[in-house]
């Protein structure tokens, strides 16, 4: 294509260029200000000196996150709630998808089935009859009441089932020619062709289970229970010690000073920056995969 | 007979994997759904869901006489409303204009920067903004004040919380927006622009005739499916950045449910106002999809 590069053309390039690396920069301004109070002493953070780089530079925050068992008990509870939801809900995804995403000729009752799952995205129960559902099943302070309720993740379903469909049919007839079962054409050939999509899908669900707080907040009656999440959301922005023992108060009130506060946030963000390059690789090509429909 | 064996016999695997799956969704999502008769009983936990007595449309009669109900359903909409539209219009001029950066890798630099936020939690992004808002040493008020300006509280005043709402959450979720008009933008045919600039149109004239309604069916879809989210003000958000204080601005149907329900245990109550939210949501989301069918022949499934 050939470009007219005419005076005010040049200029419009330059001030885009400009205007948009601002927006990017001032995006990222509040975090490296947080990371910057991280690493910087505590008299130099209230009077207010940190801006955007640490000043009187010190790792004295971190020292102070990574001594605390509490902290270290929810990082922890939180590991076990990625791997083991991840595990689960990727696992229930891909059997989910697989025959939702034949056609209604091979596999009659496709369209009821698929109306079942969606129906769920359209209207829910709301959060109390959710809660009591959870209590009920004596789930309360266990594991379980993080990793399975939001288990079958229909979007992701829906995701994968477009993305089974854009694979050629004449797969799966050879297969099933070839004397396979559908249990085998899955894991022997839909499954391995699918990588990019499920690296995609087990990346959001894996974020997803990091980030959440608020079930951890209403299934967990007992702090040393709570995912990392939860616990960051009573300690930071409730400032709610109630729970904790009168003894560890003080240690709990020294958690919530600026520096270490910044801290907490940072380590909490930092499993996020590691998998960030590989979800942002994988992540566009995945959401473009997903809505393409034939 | 004979056929539905045949079927069943080649079908069977394919309900067998559905198993799973369907046992957890009617645990968690359907029986819930027949939670719902507390909205029309005065729960009591220890009798439970058959034990409690029925009370008819009580409930609904108690939350039409509370007295804040009309500012929460404001609130709801004004805020939702607001973050649709910004949540339209900033990722759509971005992508506009990175779209018009020649260099792959600069272009590919600056979506990486801006769609950080959205996968951050608002526990750690609210951590973040009660620092950087705060009125005595947050860096924002420290930099008005070069300027002269007093200290704002922003997020303890009702004049300002619900913008703040707004725009941190354009902060959080605009350049992952980006990435859905940057596709459009790239399967516009290229053919186009030459024709528009063999026509004389400047580079100005081809965003407004070529670029924009190009954009424009996938602008109608977004804002379409959209229209679902008008009672999803953002309870992550709002409940992480909220006090007392403020719930004149910020009290939404989400975070009053959440307090009747939980912190004060009227299940029934809530249950109801919660009702009220998902029918009308119902509604809303039902009526966005068949409209983005019609308009755009867009499908879920």
């Amino acid at each position: 294509m050939r470009t007219n590069r005419s005076f005010g053309r040049k200029l419009f390039l330059i001030c885009n260029f400009i205007f948009l690396a601002s927006v990017s920069l001032l995006c990222l301004m509040p975090i490296i200000h947080i990371l910057a109070l991280s690493f910087s002493s505590g008299q130099a953070a209230s009077a207010g000196k940190v801006i955007l780089w640490p000043v009187e530079f010190t790792t004295a925050a971190y020292a102070n996150v990574f001594g605390k068992p509490e902290y270290l008990r929810a990082f922890w509870v939180s590991i076990q709630r990625v791997l083991m939801g991840t595990t689960i809900s990727m696992f229930l995804t891909i059997i989910t998808a697989y025959p939702l995403s034949k056609d209604s000729r091979q596999f009659r009752l496709r369209t009821f089935y698929s109306w079942f799952f969606v129906f769920t995205i359209l209207f829910s129960g709301g959060l109390i009859p959710n809660y009591l559902t959870v209590k009920n099943l004596g789930m309360l302070d266990t594991i379980w009441a993080l990793v399975l309720p939001g288990a079958v993740t229909v979007f992701n379903v829906i995701l994968l089932l477009n993305f089974y469909r854009s694979l050629p049919k004449e797969l799966e007839e050879s297969s099933l020619l070839d004397g396979a079962g559908q249990f085998t054409t899955l894991w022997k050939i839909y499954v391995p062709l699918s990588l990019p999509a499920l690296a995609t899908t087990g990346l959001f669900t894996m974020v997803g289970h990091w980030n959440s707080w608020f079930d951890g907040m209403i299934y967990m009656n007992h702090p040393e229970n709570y995912p990392l999440q939860t616990f960051l959301q009573t300690i930071i922005i409730k400032m709610d010690f109630r729970f904790i023992k009168p003894e560890r108060a003080e240690l709990m009130i020294k958690l919530s000073d600026r520096t270490s506060r910044a801290a907490q946030i940072f380590v909490a963000a930092f499993p996020i920056l590691i998998v960030y390059p590989f979800l942002q690789r994988f992540f566009i090509k995945g959401i473009v995969m997903g809505s393409v429909k034939e | 007979m004979n056929v539905l064996t045949r079927m069943w016999k080649r079908e069977w695997p394919l309900h067998l994997m559905l198993v799973p799956g369907i046992v957890l969704v009617l645990i968690f999502s359907y029986i819930p759904m027949a939670g719902i008769m507390m909205a029309f009983q005065k729960y009591v936990p220890n009798k439970g869901l058959f034990g409690s007595p029925f009370i008819g449309l009580k409930n609904l009669q108690l939350l039409m006489d509370y007295p804040d109900i009309g500012r929460i359903f404001f609130n709801t909409v004004y805020i939702a409303v607001m973050k649709i539209v910004a949540g339209m219009i900033v990722p759509v001029t971005i992508a506009i204009l990175l779209n018009e950066l020649r260099k792959e890798w600069v272009k590919r630099t600056f979506q990486t920067l801006v769609y950080l936020p959205h996968f951050l939690s608002w526990v750690l992004l609210s951590g973040i903004l009660i620092d950087v808002l705060s009125p005595s040493s947050g860096i924002l008020n420290q930099v008005l004040g070069l300027f002269g300006i007093d200290p704002i509280f922003f997020l303890g005043d009702n004049k300002w919380f619900p913008y703040v709402m707004v725009i941190s959450d354009v902060w959080k979720e605009f350049g992952f927006g980006t990435i859905v008009y940057l596709a459009a933008l790239t399967s516009i045919n290229p053919s186009l622009y030459e024709a528009a600039e063999i026509d004389g149109a400047g580079r100005f004239k081809q965003t407004l005739h070529v670029t924009l309604p190009g954009m424009l069916p996938i602008i109608v879809l977004m804002f379409t499916l959209s229209i679902g989210n008008v009672l999803n003000a953002g309870f992550d958000q709002i409940f992480n950045l909220y006090s007392p204080p403020v719930y004149e601005s910020a009290d939404i149907i989400d975070t009053f449910v959440y307090r009747m329900g939980i912190e004060q245990a009227q299940f029934g109550f809530a249950t109801a106002v919660g009702l009220l939210k998902s029918v009308i949501s119902f509604i809303f989301v039902s009526m966005s999809y068949i409209l983005a069918y019609r308009v755009a022949n867009y499908r879920i499934f």
